[in-house]
């Protein structure tokens, strides 16, 4: 660059000539050569701002349109990524408490056709008619010819055979979706619990499964959630203890010609439940229809134990016995006048046969004296006995987890006058379900605290509010124990096992009115071992009779007991309960003969 | 000096270009290899999943009761019962075994508090 003179000698020269300052040259030639510099430094600035906004524009032109691609993409999963991916997409499978698969997924494939690509509908329809008897041939025929149509759905559900069969149809028109199956390989086995699923929204490529009745419906949310990886939902329930329940309990109802049966095996401690039976039952991998007429209690999907609201009769003697003695009204040495019958106003109550005048507490909870119970419940009244029967949970539904609990609720009279109190303290007029009666018999027997019904695995137990006292509830179980050694319910002792517990017969209720003669409910709740129960077992039969006597008979310490007996017998050795058996003194060391 | 430096970056920036390149090239060689074991991990764990289901479904109680039936004569299998447990009292122990003596001295050996391993070498 070349510097111009800040005094050119020129000019100055020709500035003295003209007595003119030369300095004023040197100041003018100075001021524009700042100018020169202002203006180019001016212009670099310019110049990077220009840069600068240009890369800022450009920044934020590539994030807003790249989130305007991600946007507009279709959504798919991460497939890389360092760690394995804790999503999934499946439906979590359901275990019992010792890991056993309840239910588990199946892919299975779904069959549409695309008319447009056929080559030989009437073949395809032909051949569609044969494999599934339950298509119609014209119809299908109609469906693939319709120039209208492009899509028909034709099965939801393909097992293997018969995907493998429309495959060697070889119609191009004929394609497969997969589709997540809901498989309960144990077929009907705790069918009531497990409920059963359906598909939701569907589409070509997937459908959705969702959970219809039972647990899968309460925890669907849970099941479906893809943030629980995976993870099973485990039950309270024992496959086999299960298994070998519903077995006894079938070959009972059929012997004592029951309409139908159920069974509930319970902690006693922790409220979770073991095994819960039904009958008659459905296969929740082909669930029934509802019906849409008669009573709902006939189908095969009305769960018993949960649902069944029934007058469980002599079996709630116990909790009248109970509160008596908790309150300190009466020891089990009173003696009660049970001179019958006994009447309250137009109403009489008798006892199944006459047990003489006076009978102990014990003895009327041993013998089940309808009137002695009445006369106990006096004692309280009905504001204190409704207290009680609500603090064992048997005023409100329970809060088991299946659909069909909440809508369970205790059916028990509006007004609870002194006659209600007295045909309630031995189990008329209060109608609940064996789920109910199972909780509050653990109540009873396991020291006095309450608990609540559940059919989740829990870690941990923790003692519910105390009912009774831990005394009350020794004496209740020394009562319960004496009812099978010497009282109604003989035929319940198995060796080893000292198994406690109270027959209850309850006249059936008509729909209209009034009792039918000769229709009973019977129901023997009992607990075992009865030192220190670990289990509470309900067995209710509806309508049985037993025939191998000379005369029918229906009571429960003939129906319902003898099954409630066998499965003690069949599940405690499966519960690791060891039998008590006094057994002949070993002295030292044996040896062995071969 | 000034030219030395032009060269020294344009030889920098081709090398972290080729650099570049490899490793963008490695790195989708990785993702389609993951991408195929993922893949292969999916059909094996469907394929477990389908093992599992047909285990459950073969091994239900309704089809082992049925085995046991069938094959009573064979296996004769009961379902268990309070009388079959036991107490260890009531195992047997085994007899002892006693060798016989082969020698005086081994005899005598034998009941020495604390035998010695040279015990055999005496005469």
């Amino acid at each position: 660059m070349t510097r111009t003179p800040l005094r050119p000698l020129a000019r100055i020269l020709h500035a003295r000539s003209h007595g003119e300052n030369p300095d004023a040259i040197e100041r003018e030639n100075l001021r524009l050569r700042h100018e020169a510099l202002r203006d180019r430094a001016r212009i670099r600035a310019e110049g990077r701002l220009l840069v600068l906004a240009a890369m800022f524009f450009l920044a934020f032109a590539a994030i807003g349109g790249r989130m305007g691609l991600e946007a507009a993409s279709d959504p798919a999963e991460p497939r890389v990524t360092a760690f394995e991916a804790d999503i999934s997409t499946s439906r979590a499978d359901i275990l019992d408490r010792r890991g056993r698969v309840l239910a588990t997924n199946l892919v299975t494939h779904s069959l549409y056709a695309q008319p447009h690509v056929m080559i030989e509908p009437e073949r395809a329809a032909r051949e569609l008619a044969g494999i599934f008897s339950d298509l119609d041939e014209d119809r299908l025929l109609r469906q693939f010819t319709d120039p209208g149509r492009r899509f028909v759905w034709i099965k939801r559900r393909l097992s293997p055979e018969q995907t493998q069969k429309v495959h060697d149809i070889g119609e191009p028109g004929l394609l497969f979706g997969p589709r997540q199956m809901r498989l309960y390989p144990n077929g009907r086995l705790a069918a009531h619990v497990l409920g059963g699923a359906g598909f939701g929204r569907e589409g070509v490529s997937a459908a959705e499964v969702i959970g219809i009745a039972g647990v899968e419906r309460v925890f669907d949310d849970y099941l479906r959630d893809p943030a629980n990886g995976g993870a099973p939902l485990q039950l309270s329930i024992d496959l086999t203890v299960q298994a070998a329940t519903a077995e006894v309990l079938e070959a009972g109802m059929r012997m004592l010609n029951a309409r139908g049966a159920a069974a509930v095996l319970m902690e006693a401690h922790s409220g979770e439940i073991v095994a819960l039976v039904s009958l008659p039952d459905f296969d929740p991998n082909d669930r029934p229809l509802p019906l849409t007429e008669g009573d709902a209690a006939d189908s095969p999907l009305f769960n018993r134990a949960v649902q069944g609201l029934y007058e469980l009769g002599s079996v709630f003697k116990t909790f009248a016995v109970a509160q008596a003695l908790d309150e300190g009204l009466v020891s089990a040495d009173t003696v009660i006048d049970i001179r019958g019958p006994l009447r309250w106003g137009r109403f009489r109550i008798t006892d199944f046969r006459n047990y003489g005048p006076r009978l102990t507490v014990e003895q009327v909870l041993v013998r089940s004296s309808n009137i002695g119970t009445a006369r106990i419940a006096q004692m309280f009244g009905a504001e204190r006995q409704r207290e009680f029967l609500g603090r064992l949970g048997l005023l409100q539904a329970t809060d088991l987890e299946l659909t069909e609990a909440p809508t369970a609720r205790p059916q028990m009279p509006a007004n609870w006058s002194e006659l209600s109190t007295m045909t309630i303290s031995y189990g008329h007029g209060l109608s609940s379900s064996p789920v109910h009666l199972a909780a509050a018999y653990a109540a009873m027997v396991n020291g006095g605290t309450a608990v609540s019904p559940t059919l989740l695995r829990r870690p941990r137990a923790e003692p519910g509010p105390r009912v009774i006292s831990a005394e009350t509830s020794a004496h209740i179980r020394d009562m319960l124990r004496q009812v099978v050694t010497s009282g109604t319910a003989s035929l319940a002792e198995v060796p080893g096992y000292a198994v406690g517990g109270k027959t209850g017969t309850a006249d059936k209720p008509r729909s209209t009115g009034g009792y039918y003669e000769g229709k009973v409910i019977a129901n023997f709740a009992a607990a075992f071992p009865m030192d220190d129960p670990k289990y509470v077992l309900i067995v209710a039969l509806d309508e049985p009779v037993d025939t191998t006597g000379t005369e029918p008979r229906r009571t429960a310490g003939w129906t319902a007991v003898p099954v409630a007996a066998e499965i003690v017998r069949r599940t405690a050795p499966l519960l690791d309960l060891r039998p008590q058996i006094a057994r002949r003194p070993v002295s030292g060391a044996v040896p062995a003969r071969y | 000096m000034r030219g030395l430096f032009y060269v020294l970056a344009a030889v920098a920036v081709i090398g972290l270009a080729f650099w570049a390149y490899r490793e963008t090239h490695q790195t989708q060689r990785a993702v389609a290899e993951l991408r195929q074991l993922q893949r292969e991990i999916s059909a094996l764990r469907e394929a477990i999943d389908v093992q599992r289901a047909e285990w459950a479904y073969l091994s239900r109680p309704d089809r082992l009761r049925e085995l046991v039936a069938i094959n009573f004569e064979r296996l004769q299998l009961m379902p268990v019962m309070p009388e079959q447990f036991g107490d260890v009292e009531q195992v047997a122990y085994p007899p002892p075994v006693i060798p016989a003596p082969a020698s005086p001295q081994e005899a005598i050996a034998g009941f020495d508090p604390a035998p010695s391993d040279d015990s055999e070498d005496l005469p």
